[in-house]
């Protein structure tokens, strides 16, 4: 008894608090957004809202079981848990019901469950539990297996295919950032990713253009004239040799001939590099290679691995392409609603955009307009201020642990939310791609709410009993 | 353990605070900054209006159009965008009472407050002009153009149908229907219904308080544009129908006639008929409970949907498989004393000369020979009972389309009837029946029911010499379109061309022959008319005349095959409007003026009892 009352004061409330503030205020936007005169009753299960005052119902009670459990099991059967998830995921592949395109459900009797949303907190467990207890290091002894936990159920998710669950698995790396991986990694993925956007919006042959141009820059300032001078004596031909192959004999695009005459001239190149043990040059060219082999697979994985409408997302959200009745149509739409809320809102169940249906998925995925359209910005700033709040205040609950693994949790749960917040919201206004991610506690749905609320107690329950001895 | 890199808390932080910064920057720029994303706070809205296409126009088989559109206006309102206006002075403009006005409302309330709904649909063009000049003043209120069927003849109402508004249940289950949205209900305009609607489209506007359109959204960039609908041709001539339909006025019943060598459908006529502009527009539901309460039953499609035992004309059925069965021999001879006999069984029939072979019993339809036959397709040796024989025998009928639904491509098609062998063996008992016990199969009375369409079909592969093709009624969809590829594929029906020949014989005899011929009033001088008449029995009244025929003998052009019910004998109604019809195709022309008026002066009052 004398625990239990323990576990009551050590709870963090002012975490708690915010999360049924957060859930109420998601309530009442879902209520907005599919109430129509025919059904008032909030207790209406055929309607959205009904439904999900009992999904926050079962949330409370998911709550306060979370509360009664031994903090020592998560820490214990971290391992188990994930194991279980893996097994899951395999299975929703074998055994799933496909919605909308994506293996990713479960269906028992008239309820789907969603196993992706639960592998979160298993995957945040596990990392956790490795983490723990190792020396914090940067080196690949560390990061390389705890990447491979954070991979394999992206992977196994990425074959249902569902890219927006994907995505969200990339908060994991802020836990590795926390815990040592070194800042290089997040630039070159930086650089990765501006290197696959560019050669999305100017297409593959001008990047790989500028690339060697970029390259023959840096070897002109670092190297001198004479060195480039060689250097591009040798390129020249292998370019020649290249196009005269590539064109006539093997009838290859432009993107292979530059790809066949990079590597011939880093094969007549790779003599002077021995031979006059030039270290600036090679890297640069070992940059130069990277850099067009990389860019040629993505721009390959885009066109032929992404789902068209996914190429079409990322397309619009870039400016490339204008689809004036698919993908482009919602963005727009979703923009005007949070747009024509103004500074202060249409008011309460006077949104009009939301109203004749405009927005796709109003009370899951863009529940938020809702918010920017009836509650204006001032309601816009509330809500990222309510995120804010509790984001930071997860991040010093995180900071005031002892252990490793409940601070790794911590930050894991951090990140997710982090993720879910700036991406969906992100998405609502245009300034993310349209990944189909629901807002945490404010968009409709059991599952998600329920997946959110595991991770956020049992990260509330380890920090309850901080003091304890974890084993 | 030593934390080393604690202080990477504060680039966390960072990243926090910089991805919500990013976001109310955002939200500053199109919730404040950017006043396009904002249509003012007051109520202003997207109005999508619906562009209705044009419905596609149907033609008949000589290219001469049948059913057309004509603009009409339906007037929409969104409760929620109405404000206090001159309501006297609407109700004027549009003809409405005050109660009327207020019941519209609340309907239209009741239904949401939101989005539209139709207020008073289809306003005559000139209502709509003045109502345009308007329309500001009365705020949550707009017109949408639709376009109504208009018809070139008054005929074809059972082919062509009727277009009706979509009911809930539809619209739960079709995606593309909208309230108030208008749909093919019966014939082609059911049928081909996703043809000729083609798709809708939508303007989005941009509309302010007072009920303005303030300019296209975007610049039109979401706006889709209706694609109108395919228009099609139908293979029914339509100076034919409207002969057909003339010559049954005052008389129950149907005529199908039907192009053998293609198995096109040239008329489709059921008696009663109405006239399809009664079900158009705003008076289609009064008419159409008018017709609904009819006695008559006009809406009843009786070339498609009612079932008659086909009698006599069925002869030729069995003296066809009596043939390919090799049971019989067009030699062969059978007597006939007033009638067949077999025990106490007694087939009457009529006085002639006697015995006779199998085109003379065609032509002069003697029962005791066709019942002489049947028994020895039932009692054939080569099966080993008369159930296996009937079996057999069911199956030629089924290959000529007997018993099931010939797939026309109309609605509402029924299958009519052939017995099962199951079917007598729960009256009879299992193998418990003899050919005898179903010896009025044999002259095509009893248990067995026929489709006037079923039975002109018969008379198709008769003129085919064997096979035919799905009858139809669209030959061509879209301008330069083909046939659905349903009706280009043959059938055959497992008769022998050369069995043919003899019935063929019978049938012109029936017609051309001299005395005890059955039809010789459907004779004409210049064309070979092969025919045959038949008599449904009747349980409710006066039997139904029946006369199937095709033409000309060795080229055939037309099968067809006229029902007149009540009117007696075959070879009394049946037969000469039959006449008439291949002479108003074939020739284009009436030069027996006698018959026509003869069959024109004729009042058939149905005596049916009510069923």
């Amino acid at each position: 008894m004398q625990k239990r009352n323990n576990i009551v004061a050590r709870l963090d409330w002012v975490t708690v608090i915010l999360w049924l503030v957060m859930m109420v205020m998601g309530w009442l936007n879902i209520y907005a957004a599919v109430y129509n005169e025919q059904h008032t009753s909030i207790f209406d299960l055929s309607q959205r809202y009904g439904k999900q005052l009992v999904f926050i119902i079962a949330a409370l009670v998911l709550a306060v079981l979370i509360m009664v459990t031994d903090n020592k099991l998560y820490f214990f059967f971290a391992w188990f848990f994930y194991g279980i998830m893996i097994f899951l995921l395999l299975l929703v592949l074998v055994l799933g019901k496909e919605i909308n395109g994506a293996r990713a459900w479960f269906e028992i009797g008239s309820f789907s469950i969603q196993p992706s949303e639960f592998a979160k907190f298993a995957t945040g467990l596990a990392l956790a539990s490795f983490l723990n207890g190792r020396r914090q290091s940067s080196g690949l002894d560390v990061m390389a297996p705890a990447t491979a936990i954070i991979v394999v159920p992206m992977i196994l998710i990425a074959i249902q295919p569902d890219m927006g669950s994907v995505v969200t698995y990339f908060a994991f790396f802020i836990v590795l950032y926390r815990e040592g991986m070194s800042i290089y990694v997040f630039i070159t993925a930086i650089l990765a990713a501006a290197l696959f956007l560019l050669t999305l919006m100017l297409g593959n042959v001008p990047v790989a253009a500028g690339l060697i141009v970029l390259a023959i820059v840096v070897m002109l300032v670092t190297s001198g004239w004479s060195l480039t001078l060689r250097a591009l004596g040798i390129l020249l031909p292998a370019a020649g040799v290249a196009f005269l192959a590539g064109h006539y004999l093997l009838e290859l695009e432009t993107s292979g001939i530059i790809v066949i005459a990079v590597i011939l001239a880093g094969l007549g190149y790779a003599w002077f590099i021995y031979r006059l043990k030039l270290k600036m040059p090679a890297i640069i060219y070992a940059f130069l290679l990277g850099g067009i082999l990389y860019l040629f697979t993505v721009d390959y994985a885009f066109n032929h691995m992404l789902k068209p409408h996914q190429q079409t997302r990322i397309n619009i959200m870039l400016g490339m392409e204008e689809d004036p009745f698919g993908e482009g149509y919602n963005l727009n739409q979703s923009l005007i609603s949070i747009g024509s809320g103004g500074f202060s809102g249409k008011g309460y169940l006077n949104g009009t955009q939301t109203k004749f249906k405009f927005v796709p998925e109003q009370s899951t995925d863009f529940i938020f307009c809702t918010v920017g359209e009836e509650w204006g910005f001032i309601g816009s700033v509330v809500v990222t201020g309510l995120f804010v709040w509790f984001l930071l205040r997860l991040l010093l609950l995180a900071e005031r642990q002892r252990t490793t693994f409940v601070r790794a949790y911590g930050y894991g749960v951090l990140a997710l939310f982090l993720v879910h917040f700036f991406v969906n919201i992100g998405m609502t206004i245009g300034v993310m791609p349209v990944i189909g991610i629901p807002l945490p506690f404010f968009s409709y749905g059991g599952s998600s709410l329920w997946g959110f609320t595991i991770l956020l107690f049992v990260f509330l329950r380890l920090d309850a009993g901080r003091t304890e001895y974890l084993g | 353990m030593k934390d080393r890199f604690a202080s990477r808390k504060y680039i966390i932080v960072g990243l926090i605070l910089a991805s919500a910064l990013i976001l109310i920057v955002r939200l500053f720029h199109i919730q404040i900054v950017d006043k396009t994303y904002r249509v003012s706070a007051a109520n202003n809205a997207l109005r999508p209006v619906t562009q209705y296409p044009a419905r596609g126009l149907i033609y008949d088989r000589n290219g001469e159009l049948m059913v057309y559109n004509q603009a009409a206006y339906d007037l929409l309102v969104i409760p929620v965008q109405t404000s206090a206006f001159d309501t006297a002075r609407f109700n004027e403009i549009l003809g409405i009472t005050m109660e009327d006005f207020r019941e519209r409302m609340r309907v239209a309330k009741a239904y949401s407050r939101r989005t539209p709904s139709v207020f008073l649909k289809m306003i005559s063009s000139e209502t709509y002009a003045v109502l345009q000049e308007e329309l500001y003043r009365f705020p949550g209120f707009y017109v949408q153009a639709r376009t109504l069927r208009k018809y070139t003849r008054p005929v074809a109402a059972h082919l062509l149908g009727y277009v009706g508004e979509v009911d809930n249940r539809l619209i739960a289950r079709d995606s593309y229907y909208r309230s108030g949205d208008y749909i093919g209900v019966s014939g082609i305009e059911k049928s081909y219904e996703e043809k000729l609607r083609g798709s809708k489209g939508v303007d989005i506007f941009l509309v302010d308080v007072h009920n303005n359109i303030k300019g296209s959204y975007a610049d039109g960039r979401y706006d889709t544009m209706a694609v109108p609908g395919t228009n099609l041709w139908s293979t029914v001539d339509l100076s034919l129908q409207e002969y057909g339909e003339k010559l049954m006025l005052n008389k129950t019943g149907s005529i199908v006639a039907i192009e053998p060598a293609t198995g096109e459908i040239l008329s489709l006529v059921s008696s009663p008929s109405y006239d399809p502009s009664l079900l158009v527009g705003r008076v289609r539901s009064s008419n159409f409970a008018g017709l609904q309460a009819d006695t008559v039953k006009p809406l009843f499609d009786r070339a498609l949907m009612a079932s008659y035992p086909p009698g006599s004309t069925f002869k030729i059925m069995n003296g066809l498989i009596g043939l390919q069965e090799e049971v019989i021999r067009p030699t062969s001879l059978f007597s006939c004393n007033y009638g067949y006999h077999a025990g106490s069984l007694t087939v009457g029939c009529h006085s002639h000369r006697s015995p006779l072979n199998l085109p003379d019993a065609v032509a002069q339809s003697c029962n005791s020979w066709f019942c002489n036959a049947f028994r020895n397709i039932l009692e054939n040796s080569e099966y080993e009972s008369v159930q296996e024989a009937y079996d057999r025998w069911r199956e030629y009928l089924v290959a000529f389309g007997f018993g099931n639904k010939l797939g026309i491509d109309l609605p509402n098609e029924l299958p009519g009837f052939v017995p099962a062998r199951s079917y007598y063996d729960r009256y009879y008992g299992k193998d418990r029946w003899k050919a005898l016990t179903v010896i009025s199969l044999a002259i095509g009375q009893g248990e067995i029911g026929a489709t006037p369409l079923q039975m002109a079909n018969m008379v198709a592969v008769i003129a085919n010499r064997g096979s035919f093709y799905i009858p139809h009624v669209i030959k061509k969809i879209g301008d330069d379109g083909t046939p659905s590829p349903l009706f280009t594929q043959r059938y055959t029906t497992g008769i022998s061309p050369q069995n043919f020949e003899p019935v063929i014989e019978g049938m012109e005899g029936a017609v051309n022959g001299g005395e005890g011929s059955t039809a010789r009033g459907a004779r004409l001088d210049s064309i070979i008319i092969c025919g045959k008449t038949g008599t449904a029995q009747n349980p409710h009244g006066k039997d139904h005349s029946i006369f199937v025929a095709f033409a000309p003998k060795d080229d055939p052009q037309i099968a067809i095959a006229v029902y007149v019910e009540n009117a007696g004998f075959g070879s009394t109604f049946a037969a000469p409007i039959a006449s008439l019809m291949i002479e108003k195709y074939l020739t284009g022309r009436i030069k027996r003026k006698y018959l026509e008026d003869y069959v024109l002066r004729v009042v058939i009052t149905p005596d049916a009892k009510e069923e």
